[in-house]
C-alpha cells in the first residue's frame, strides 16, 4: 500500500496528529476537561464552514475559532470550561452556525463531511507541512508550561499558594487543546476527535500510574490505532475514520478489563 | 523573633470584612490550634499567610516581612483539596509535581529529588503511597502523602487547613500525632485548624479562636472561657469539663460536633471562598 501517494501521506499526516492528540489528551483527561476539549471541536466547525464560505480554507477557520474560543474560556475560567451545561449549549449553538454557514456553502457540501468525519486519504502535501508546523508549535508549547499545568491540574489550591498563575495556565492549555483539535479533525473530523484525544489517553491512564510513562503510552497507543486504522481501511474498504474509532474503544475498554483479565487486585499492586 | 505577627489587620474577602483589627503574636516553634465556626476566617488567616490575600489595613508580616506567594519556608495543606477521584496518578508523581511546580518548563525528577520525596514519605509512614495510583488511596492515605507534600523543603512554618476531615478517629490521631512530634523536633510553628477542640487538647500549646471578625489567642484555660466564646460566638456559650474533656454548648448543643457534621457534606470544588458565608452556628 506504500506505493500510493495518498496512502503515505494518509499516514504522515495521521503519524503527526496522533502524537500531539496523544500527547495533549494525557493532560486533558487529567484535567478532567474532556467535555471542553468536545466543545472546541465543534465550535471549530462552526469555524471551518464559515472559512469555507468567504473562499478560505476551512483549516484555519477552524484553528481560528477554535484558539478564540480556547482562550475564551480560559479567561472566563474555570468555573466555566468544566460547566457541563453552558458548555453543551455553546456548542450546540456553534453546530447550528456551522450547519448555517454550511447551507450558503453548497458548492462543497462534501466537504460537511470531510469535517465531520475526517478524510485523511484526501490529505495533501500541502496540509502535511501546516500539520507538521502546528504540530512543532503545539508540543513546544505543551513543553514551555508542562511542569506548571501539572502543579495545578493536581493541585490546584496549593499551585495557586506556591505562585502558580492558574489562570493563565489554564488559558494556555486550552490554546493548545484549540490547536490540537484542529490538527486532529482533519485526520478523523470534529465528531471523531475523542477517538484519538480521549480514547488512548484514557487507556493510558489505566495502564500505567506514572507521568512520563502515561504521556508517552498515550501517545503511542494514539499512533498504533492512527496507522493501524488506516491500514485496516485499505485493506477493507471502510472509512478510516470508523476504523480508527473502533480501535480507540477496543483499546480503551480492553485497558479497563486488563486488570481483571490478569487476575489483579488493586492491593497487590501494593509491593 | 515572632514567626507571625498580626497587628489591627483587617482582611476582606469580596465585600465582606472576615477579620477585622486582629492583633496576635505567635513565636517559633508554638504549635496553634485554630478554631471557630464556619466562615470565622481560618482559612482566611492561612491564605492571608500565604500572601494570597493582601490585608485591607493593618499589618501581617511572616518572618519578620510582608507574606509573599510562595514562600518555601511555608509547608501548606488546603482545606480544599481538589482530587479528581479517577485520577490514576501514582503519589511519587503527585508529590515530584509540587517540587518547584511554579517553575516553567518540562518537569524534571532527579535522583536527589526522588530519594527526599521517599525519605519524607517514609517519615508520615507512607512510602508505599509512591507507587500507589491516588485513585486507590482511602482518605487517610491521601491526608498522608499531602502532608508529606507540606514538609518537603524543611519548612519553618506549616499551614494545616482542617487536615482531619475526612478521616476516621484513629487516622486523626495519626496524624495529629505525627505533626506534633515533627513540629517538636525540627522546631516547626505548626497552625493546625479543627472542628473539635478535645483532639488537640493534648498537643497545642495555645489556641486561636476566630468568631465574628474577632480572635482571642491564648492558652485553653484563658480563651476557652464562656465570656470569651460568648463574645466570639455572639451567642450565650457554656463551656463544660468533663472527664479532660471541653465541650462547647449553646443552648444544650454540641457546637463543634455540629459543626463537624455539616463540614462533611459534600462542598463544590474550586471554592476557595465558601468560608467567608456566615457560618451555621
Amino acid at each position: 500500500m506504500f506505493e500510493y501517494d495518498f496512502m503515505n501521506n494518509a499516514f504522515a499526516a495521521a503519524g503527526i496528529a496522533a502524537i500531539v492528540a496523544g500527547v495533549v489528551g494525557f493532560f486533558l483527561v487529567m484535567r478532567g476537561q474532556t467535555f471542553a476539549g468536545h466543545a472546541l471541536s465543534h465550535i471549530g466547525f462552526a469555524g471551518a464552514t464559515g472559512a469555507g464560505m468567504i473562499g478560505l480554507d476551512p483549516l484555519w477557520g477552524l484553528l481560528g475559532f477554535a484558539l478564540a474560543a480556547g482562550v475564551g474560556m480560559g479567561i472566563l475560567g474555570e468555573r466555566i470550561s468544566t460547566r457541563d451545561v453552558a458548555i453543551g449549549v455553546v456548542l450546540s449553538l456553534a453546530l447550528g452556525f456551522g450547519l448555517l454557514f454550511l447551507h450558503y456553502y453548497t458548492a462543497f457540501a462534501a466537504q460537511a463531511t470531510a469535517l465531520l468525519f475526517g478524510n485523511v486519504l484526501a490529505v495533501e502535501r500541502s496540509t502535511i507541512a501546516i500539520l507538521a508546523g502546528l504540530s512543532v508549535v503545539t508540543l513546544t508549547a505543551v513543553a514551555a508550561i508542562m511542569r506548571p499545568l501539572v502543579f495545578a491540574s493536581l493541585q490546584p489550591e496549593l499551585a495557586e499558594a506556591k505562585g502558580v498563575p492558574l489562570r493563565l495556565v489554564s488559558t494556555a492549555f486550552l490554546a493548545i487543546v484549540a490547536m490540537a483539535v484542529s490538527e486532529c479533525a482533519q485526520i478523523v473530523g470534529v465528531l471523531l476527535v475523542f477517538t484519538l484525544m480521549v480514547g488512548p489517553p484514557a487507556a493510558a491512564h489505566r495502564l500505567t500510574t506514572g507521568l512520563w510513562s502515561g504521556v508517552s503510552v498515550s501517545a503511542g497507543l494514539a499512533l498504533v490505532e492512527a496507522w493501524l486504522g488506516i491500514t485496516i481501511a485499505y485493506y477493507s474498504d471502510w472509512p478510516v475514520s470508523f476504523c480508527i474509532s473502533v480501535l480507540s474503544a477496543l483499546v480503551y475498554f480492553g485497558a479497563l478489563a486488563l486488570p481483571q483479565l490478569l487476575g489483579w487486585i488493586p492491593k497487590q499492586q501494593v509491593s | 523573633m515572632n514567626v507571625i505577627d498580626l497587628d489591627r489587620a483587617s482582611i476582606r474577602v469580596r465585600d465582606r470584612t472576615v477579620l477585622s483589627e486582629i492583633t496576635i503574636s505567635v513565636g517559633a516553634g508554638e504549635f496553634i490550634g485554630v478554631l471557630g465556626p464556619n466562615g470565622s476566617g481560618k482559612t482566611t488567616l492561612m491564605r492571608t499567610l500565604l500572601g494570597l490575600i493582601k490585608p485591607s489595613s493593618g499589618t501581617v508580616r511572616v518572618f519578620g516581612r510582608a507574606p509573599r506567594r510562595g514562600d518555601a519556608a511555608i509547608g501548606y495543606v488546603p482545606q480544599v483539596r481538589t482530587v479528581l477521584p479517577e485520577l490514576r496518578m501514582r503519589g511519587l508523581d503527585v508529590v515530584a509535581s509540587c517540587l518547584h511546580g511554579e517553575r516553567w518548563g518540562i518537569p524534571t525528577l532527579r535522583q536527589a529529588d526522588r530519594r527526599m520525596i521517599e525519605n519524607t514519605l517514609a517519615a508520615v509512614g507512607a512510602r508505599d503511597l509512591a507507587d500507589r495510583p491516588l485513585s486507590e488511596m482511602s482518605g487517610g492515605e491521601r491526608q498522608r502523602l499531602l502532608l508529606a507534600q507540606a514538609l518537603i523543603g524543611s519548612p519553618q512554618l506549616l499551614l494545616l487547613d482542617e487536615p482531619l476531615i475526612s478521616l476516621d478517629p484513629r487516622h486523626q490521631e495519626v496524624v495529629i500525632d505525627f505533626v506534633r512530634r515533627f513540629g517538636r523536633e525540627r522546631g516547626i510553628t505548626i497552625l493546625f485548624s479543627a472542628h473539635e477542640l478535645n483532639q488537640l487538647l493534648g498537643v497545642l500549646d495555645r489556641v486561636l479562636y476566630l468568631g465574628r471578625g474577632r480572635a482571642a489567642l491564648g492558652t485553653i484555660d484563658e480563651v476557652v472561657t464562656a465570656p470569651v466564646l460568648s463574645g466570639l460566638y455572639g451567642a450565650d456559650i457554656q463551656v463544660i469539663h468533663a472527664e479532660g474533656h471541653i465541650f462547647v454548648m449553646s443552648q444544650g448543643h454540641n457546637l463543634e460536633r455540629g459543626n463537624h457534621l455539616h463540614d462533611d457534606l459534600p462542598r463544590p470544588p474550586h471554592d476557595h471562598h465558601e468560608h467567608v458565608y456566615p457560618g451555621n452556628v
